[in-house]
């Protein structure tokens, strides 16, 4: 093995969450253009331009999320089965929101008919808004800590109710996700359309960004202001043989004390707001480009907030806090984390060059007169 | 805790019912994908607009399917998280890993390459194009591979083994994972089927314009493929079936005996059952008719080797079932501290058997006290029902050997140059349409209600292997499911019904049938 145990469970965390930022960067401008779909464009050439600028590549870009899946049940196997389980109904939301988009994308243009076409046109903004709102909430019940345990044949178990992940907090890390996705699908619409959309998009960004500003804000003030964070005080040499016997207490703050001992990690909020800004000054002087980037530090900045605040836990218990999950007890063997090291190691960059070259030759501004000139081979 | 057998019994429902589902569409991917590769390549050779045609229409009813695959395939992925919870933290460690490299290798490639095809035709070059094309078939076709090295593991699960610390299984040989005999005879069987199955869409849909007397050149180009692909793809899928049988006598002797209803091991070469009406609580079957010598040849190869019966394999079953109570144990003494070097060795003798203690558990949840009763009802319940894998395989067969004769008069007929007005076949061709599916979905069945009580193989028992959530929510998710893929599957065969009717003149080039009537 080339690297010791620890330092692949390091390496496998930090390779999660780039997943995550991946899928939030190319997936999250889908989810957001979704969710403007029926308030910035209301004919249906204006809408067909909204689906074709992302036409052909939603499908790859939405791969993200079921990699992220993947890699969550190789490389945590208890997180994936306590939370996809404990989340059961949220789950299913997701999912089920989530199969109105490929089909909305794919069958809204094959039959020219108005009522079938707007049917597809709220199920895209439904599939897309829900999820956006929904993988946000799931974060913050994350981040306040789930009701889970385990009994000794390690079978786990949660105590909550789907009403339950709707509490303020979770609620407001839920607007944060969704403020962040519309914020930087509506700047990918900047740099590819034009006229009257590209007009609604600069006060859909600039509103957004400041939603953002706002809510992240809020979420930071309520954790600083003492929201239940986690500690881990005790982690036994086997941490994955001896669930049992960590022991893990519940502290006012806690989310913020990983600040206190690695400094540096204040960047990472720092690159949120600074995304966020960046992306609103320079929607004001028509830099789409820069808003573009933009949206992306902002994106960055927030997932790894979560990421940072959260260290080393994954999911936290808010009942039995000793069992909560973590990064050291939750992963699986050194040998099948190293495996598939080797495996993104060598996929990971072919994956960004064929995907760059895909985008690259269908970039360009989509306009009303393009789906006019195209109109039987565009959605 | 004792798993309710009610939450067992709908987790088991639910996930056979949209795992069936989602293979109504998986078939058609996987053959499609390199129709289509092939149509573009003579398009690309020949440079003949009617080639470049025949890509983008069959491409569009590809395109029908495809969405649904994709939904389908994802809430599988979920599935195990929400409904096989701890199955997952039992085999994460074996069966994430595949599923992270479908994600990372496969799916992303065919889901990327899908945008060129459908959106790229003036974007790129030709043979880029043609390049696009041929990555999201080898990318529908590597996401089968490694879908069925998870599934094959399950079935034969090589390379692992049980930690006692951590209880769960730890893969230790990622080349038997990846090598497993079971998984690739698995996957070339289930791959040619699905070349099978869109062969077969593209043969009876290409009829129909024939029997319409509609776009004739357009449909023989595309009958011809189909039939000279389907023909080799059907050969391969009953050799490769052939050889699944075989490696099954190996792995999976019950599942064998029951797919024969086989309950005494018969003198070799044994009869075959060609129909017979098994009774699972007699151990017998009420009636049958059978043709002599041919079990033996069929399944063995040979005149001389057994197939074992279904009821010595219960009577070897119990044996294993009492060794696994003691495995039980001396797992609890170890988990209690007893970690001394005889406790140890001693278990190391017994944990091959250790699924086999977990299987009473159903009966006797504290295992050890297991009485002789509850260990018989453990193994008479060892094997998978009979009746069920009896006749699946039988009509999977079936459908097997009438879509054979369907290709090889294809091609003898076209070759002849008669088929075109054979009216009687094609229609037989067109009507013959859902037998690849009928055979693929009986096919799944055989699989995995032939693996039966396990979930996986001699390790881990099925009923154990469930979440635990309530009845309330899988009656809210098995209702949510049904209701969706209802609708949603009445909206896809309205598509594709509609887009198959049209025909080339979908694509609006104006050189094809309703298109030249309009222009009149």
């Amino acid at each position: 093995m080339l690297f010791e145990f620890t330092t692949y469970q390091v390496i496998w965390w930090a390779l999660v969450g780039a997943v995550l930022i991946l899928y939030a960067w190319t997936s999250g401008f889908d989810l957001g253009i979704g969710s403007l779909l029926p308030f910035i464009a209301h004919k249906n050439d204006e809408r067909r331009v909204l689906i074709n600028v992302i036409g052909p590549t939603w499908d790859g870009n939405q791969v993200w999320l079921i990699f992220g899946g993947g890699a969550i049940f190789a490389v945590w196997p208890a997180v994936y089965s306590t939370i996809f389980s404990g989340f059961y109904v949220a789950m299913l939301l997701v999912l089920w929101t989530l199969f109105l988009r490929p089909l909305g994308f794919e069958y809204r243009a094959k039959i020219h008919n108005a009522t079938w076409q707007s049917t597809w046109d709220w199920a895209l903004f439904i599939g897309s808004v829900v999820p956006a709102i929904v993988i946000g909430v799931a974060f913050g019940n994350l981040m306040r800590g789930v009701p889970i345990h385990f009994d000794a044949t390690y079978r786990s178990f949660y105590d909550g109710s789907f009403w339950q992940l709707l509490n303020p907090f979770s609620i407001l890390c839920g607007l944060v996700s969704l403020s962040m996705l519309v914020t930087h699908g509506a700047n990918l619409l900047l740099m590819r359309t034009d006229e009257v959309i590209f007009q609604r998009c600069l006060v859909a960004s600039r509103l957004f960004s400041l939603v953002f500003i706002i809510c992240f804000a809020v979420a930071g003030i309520w954790i600083a202001s003492g929201l239940m964070g986690y500690q881990l005080i005790h982690l036994p040499a086997h941490p994955q043989a001896e669930l049992f016997h960590t022991v893990v207490h519940k502290v006012p703050a806690g989310l913020l004390h990983n600040y206190t001992i690695y400094p540096w990690m204040i960047i990472a909020p720092v690159l949120g707001f600074t995304g966020a800004l960046l992306s609103l000054f320079a929607t004001m002087i028509n830099k789409t480009v820069v808003a573009f980037i933009g949206s992306m530090i902002m994106i960055a900045g927030t997932i790894l907030t979560f990421g940072f605040s959260m260290f080393p836990f994954i999911a936290p218990s808010i009942t039995h806090p000793n069992v909560s999950l973590t990064l050291w007890n939750a992963s699986t063997t050194q040998y099948s984390l190293a495996a598939l090291f080797w495996v993104a190691l060598f996929i990971l960059p072919t994956i960004g060059l064929y995907t760059l070259w895909v985008y690259a030759k269908m970039w360009g501004i989509i306009s009303t007169k393009i789906i006019k000139q195209r109109d039987h081979e565009l959605y | 805790m004792m798993v309710s057998p009610e939450v067992v019994e709908l987790s088991r429902w639910q996930f056979a019912i949209t795992a069936l589902y989602h293979f109504l569409f998986v078939p058609l991917t996987l053959g499609l994908s390199w129709l289509l590769v092939i149509m573009e390549a003579c398009y690309v050779v020949t440079n003949k607009q009617i080639y470049k045609d025949m890509t983008r229409f069959w491409g569009k009813l590809f395109g029908i399917n495809f969405a649904m695959g994709v939904i389908t395939g994802l809430t599988l992925e979920f599935q195990f998280g929400q409904n096989w919870a701890y199955f997952s933290q039992y085999i994460g460690n074996i069966f994430g890993v595949p599923l992270a490299v479908e994600g990372m290798v496969a799916f992303m490639l065919e889901s990327t390459f899908i945008g060129i095809f459908f959106f790229g035709w003036d974007k790129v070059g030709k043979i880029q194009h043609l390049f696009a094309t041929f990555f999201l078939a080898i990318g529908s076709s590597l996401s089968a591979l490694v879908i069925l090295v998870a599934n094959g593991w399950m079935q034969n699960p090589v390379g692992a083994t049980f930690n006692y610390h951590t209880l769960r299984m730890d893969l230790h040989s990622w080349s038997e994972l990846w090598l497993n005999l079971d998984a690739q005879v698995r996957f070339v069987h289930t791959i040619a089927a699905g070349y099978v199955t869109g062969s077969l869409f593209v043969l009876g849909i290409s009829a129909f314009y024939l029997l319409k007397g509609r776009d004739i050149a357009f449909a023989k180009r595309s009958f011809v493929i189909a039939a000279g692909f389907g023909l080799a793809a059907t050969l391969s899928v009953i050799y490769l079936g052939d050889a699944n049988g075989v490696e099954v006598a190996t792995d999976q002797k019950a599942k064998l005996a029951a797919m024969e209803a086989e309950w005494q091991t018969e003198p070799a070469p044994a009869a075959w059952n060609l129909i017979a009406w098994p009774d699972q609580a007699k151990q017998k079957n009420d009636f049958s008719i059978q043709l002599p010598w041919v079990m033996g040849v069929l399944i063995t190869h040979s005149l001389d080797q057994q197939v074992e019966g279904l009821l010595p394999i219960i009577a070897e079953n119990k044996v294993r079932i009492e060794r696994g109570i003691i495995a039980y144990g001396l797992l609890q003494k170890l988990r209690a501290g007893q970690t001394d070097p005889v406790t140890l060795a001693k278990f190391k003798k017994y944990q091959d058997d250790l699924g086999y203690g977990l299987l009473v558990k159903r009966y006797a949840p504290e295992v050890v006290n297991a009485t002789p009763q509850q260990i018989n009802k453990a193994a008479n319940n060892s094997i998978p029902n009979v009746q069920t894998l009896f006749w699946t395989f039988r009509i999977m067969v079936g459908c097997g050997f009438i879509i054979l004769w369907i290709f090889i008069l294809a091609n003898i007929f076209w070759l002849r140059d008669t088929v075109w007005n054979k009216r009687w076949f094609l229609r037989l061709t067109l009507y013959s349409i859902p037998l690849p599916w009928i055979a693929a979905e009986m096919g799944w069945t055989v699989a995995e209600v032939g693996r039966q009580p396990w979930i996986v193989n001699g390790i881990l028992p099925t009923y154990l292997g469930t979440s635990s959530v309530s009845t309330h929510q899988l009656h809210f998710s098995l209702a949510g499911f049904i209701l969706f893929y209802t609708s949603l599957f009445i909206v896809e065969l309205f598509l594709m019904f509609k887009y198959a009717r049209l025909g080339p003149s979908s694509l609006n080039t104006g050189n094809y049938h309703f298109e030249k009537l309009t222009n009149v």
